[in-house]
């Protein structure tokens, strides 16, 4: 395995204030699906929008993201747009808003693979047909024809991800792409999620707040607190054994099977305190 | 679907009834009596009174109202007070040439506040935004008699490339024409742009930050590309109602660019025969301009069907 993805020293800042990310170190192979965990405003996505080359305009970007031995900081943005979608893409979070409502689902996800393809629309057509069938739709046509308002939220995400794999990228980013939508329809979709991904070979940076779903998707996976990287490791490694007081406490709170009826629910709060004093950070 | 056609149609007529109400009271209360007019000081307040009978001005105001709507409807805007001719013949050869310039203006409008008000929104951070936005603001303090009389010194008295007024139809010579049509139809198109290019520019803003434009960045579309795929279409609700409402002043600015370049169009008839006291042509004019006012508004919010899927099947969400 080589790294595919490999993120150094990478700090982003917005204006005056304090740097949303300082100093991210990650890596990820060529394959490997990484998770990246982290409190709310931790900087996952900043960190994957600086991949994309998506941040705004505000965001002043340092530091080195090498994707498949290419440097992305500073190339220019119609060398990037060239990447998006095609070396690497996106899942976003927002099902109900991240589709175009006026256009039928299916164009989108055809214009997706003739942006980079070239292909004629009756190529297209068969190959999303194709894609929407992969990610589970078994009325692929009628889905295709349909505009998003009127399909449900796990639906959208589906559609999103089809999007996002057409064109057989190396590296899907996926910002929590199931925590909108509710636990039955979230099942399905990282059902789908996990066996394009496998199909495709593609390699994944896996955002999300649960742990239990990172762990049954993720091989590896990074803690990310305050805009840095904290620790990272397999995920058996450290969901058994965290090194970092922070992750110590991520893992505690998820743990609820083993809270003792009638106590207090441990908080991350009650982890860190104690690692502001002693963590490895 | 229907239904929103049908009663968008239905508010559509009722605007012209309340239009035309108000249009009569307002020539009603001008000042000045056409029969003193036409007979001069000297006439006796009989034959004053006699001239008022044979106009129709001596029957109670609802009556006149009713005769005039009446015959509107039919296509018979009744004879100036003036001439005697048929306000319809008055009217008929002038419409074409507001209407030209009317419609090339807010169509030159239209093909410079877009791309302008693209760029405004994607480099608003950077210089062409800035310039682009500030050149808009100076454009809107311009009027268009000042814009349009800097264009014939420029380019019929300088430089000699264009006439510097009057008109020829279409039919009789399309190149004599067009020459006649480009100083006006510019000092028109650019001053309304200049009003345009904000509401262009706003609404795109409002598209770049939708999470569907990051999607289709996302997928590997340059800014100025996914602008036109996508966000073209979700802007253009907001976009073709400013465009409705530019009409009404479009038409207005039409009838100071006819003053100005001497085209025989509406609007220098409306002024003649306000000035002139003639209130049969000057209540036909008004009532013209204000029902294509209203029916392009009411084309607008019709076409919002066709641009938004969602508003198509208001119940399957
Ligand atoms: N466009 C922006 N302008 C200014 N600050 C921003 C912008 N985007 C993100 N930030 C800041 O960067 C920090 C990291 O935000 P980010 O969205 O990456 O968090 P996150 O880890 O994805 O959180 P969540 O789990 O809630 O999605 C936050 O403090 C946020 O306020
Ligand atoms: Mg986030």
């Amino acid at each position: 395995m080589s790294a595919l993805l490999e993120i150094t020293d990478l700090t982003v800042a917005f204006g005056r204030r304090p740097p949303a990310l300082r100093g991210v170190d990650l890596v990820v192979e060529d394959g490997q699906r990484l998770g990246l965990i982290g409190e709310s405003g931790s900087g996952k996505t900043v960190t994957a929008l600086a991949v994309m080359g998506l941040l705004p305009d505000t965001a002043r970007v340092r530091g080195s993201i090498r994707l498949g031995g290419r440097e992305l900081v500073g190339l220019r943005d119609k060398e990037m747009a060239r990447l998006r979608g095609d070396l690497v893409s996106m899942i976003f979070q927002e099902p109900m808003t991240a589709l175009d409502p006026t256009m039928r689902a299916g164009r989108q996800v055809a214009e997706a693979f003739r942006l980079h393809r070239g292909a004629d629309a009756g190529r297209a057509r068969e190959a999303v047909l194709a894609m929407l069938t992969a990610v589970g739709f078994t009325d692929a046509a009628r889905l295709a024809d349909s505009y998003p308002h009127q399909l449900s939220g796990g639906q959208r995400q589906r559609v999103m991800t089809a999007m996002a794999l057409i064109n057989s990228p190396r590296l899907v980013l996926c910002d929590e792409p199931t925590t909108a939508l509710d636990v039955t329809v979230q099942a399905t979709v990282l059902r789908v999620l996990d066996e394009v991904l496998d199909a495709e070979g593609a390699a994944c940076l896996f955002i999300s707040h649960d742990l239990a779903v990172v762990s049954q998707l993720c091989s590896d996976v990074a803690v990310m607190l305050e805009g840095a990287v904290v620790e990272r490791g397999s995920a058996q490694q450290v969901f058994d054994a965290p090194a970092h007081a922070y992750t110590a406490g991520l893992v505690a709170t998820s743990r609820l099977d083993l809270v003792v009826p009638g106590s207090r629910l441990p908080t991350v709060a009650d982890h860190v305190g104690r690692a502001r004093s002693r963590g490895p950070r | 679907m229907l239904r929103t056609i049908g009663v968008r149609l239905g508010v559509f007529a009722l605007g012209l009834v309340v239009a035309s109400v108000v249009i009569f009271a307002i020539t009603q209360a001008l000042p000045g009596d056409i029969a003193r007019v036409l007979l001069g000081d000297g006439a006796s307040a009989d034959q004053v009174a006699a001239r008022r009978a044979q106009l129709g001005l001596d029957r109670p105001l609802p009556e006149q109202y009713l005769a005039w709507v009446g015959g509107m409807v039919r296509g018979d805007f009744g004879q100036s007070w003036l001439s005697g001719l048929p306000v319809r013949d008055l009217i008929g050869p002038r419409v074409g040439v507001t209407a030209w310039l009317a419609g090339l203006g807010l169509l030159l409008a239209a093909a410079i506040a877009l791309p302008l008000g693209a760029l405004a929104a994607l480099k608003r951070r950077r210089w062409p935004g800035f310039l682009t936005s500030a050149l808009a603001q100076v454009g809107m303090a311009v009027p268009a008699f000042w814009a349009g009389i800097l264009l014939v010194v420029v380019f019929a008295i300088g430089l000699r490339w264009l006439p510097a007024n009057g008109y020829v139809p279409l039919r009789s010579d399309p190149l004599e024409w067009a020459s006649h049509l480009v100083l006006p139809v510019v000092s028109l198109g650019l001053v309304q742009a200049a009003v345009l290019i904000r509401y262009v520019r706003s609404a795109f803003l409002e598209v770049l930050g939708e999470d569907h434009f990051r999607t289709a960045r996302s997928i590997g579309w340059t800014p100025w590309r996914a602008l036109a795929r996508h966000g073209l279409r979700n802007a253009a609700v907001s976009l073709v109602t400013v465009i409705g409402l530019q009409l009404a002043s479009v038409l207005v600015g039409a009838i100071v660019i006819e003053r100005v370049f001497v085209l025989p169009g509406l609007g220098s008839l409306l002024l003649t025969s306000v000035i002139s006291n003639d209130l049969v042509v000057v209540r036909g004019i008004v009532m013209l301009l204000v029902l294509a006012v209203l029916l392009i508004n009411a084309l607008v919010d019709i076409s919002y069907v066709f641009i938004d899927p969602r508003l198509r099947t208001g119940a399957d969400r």
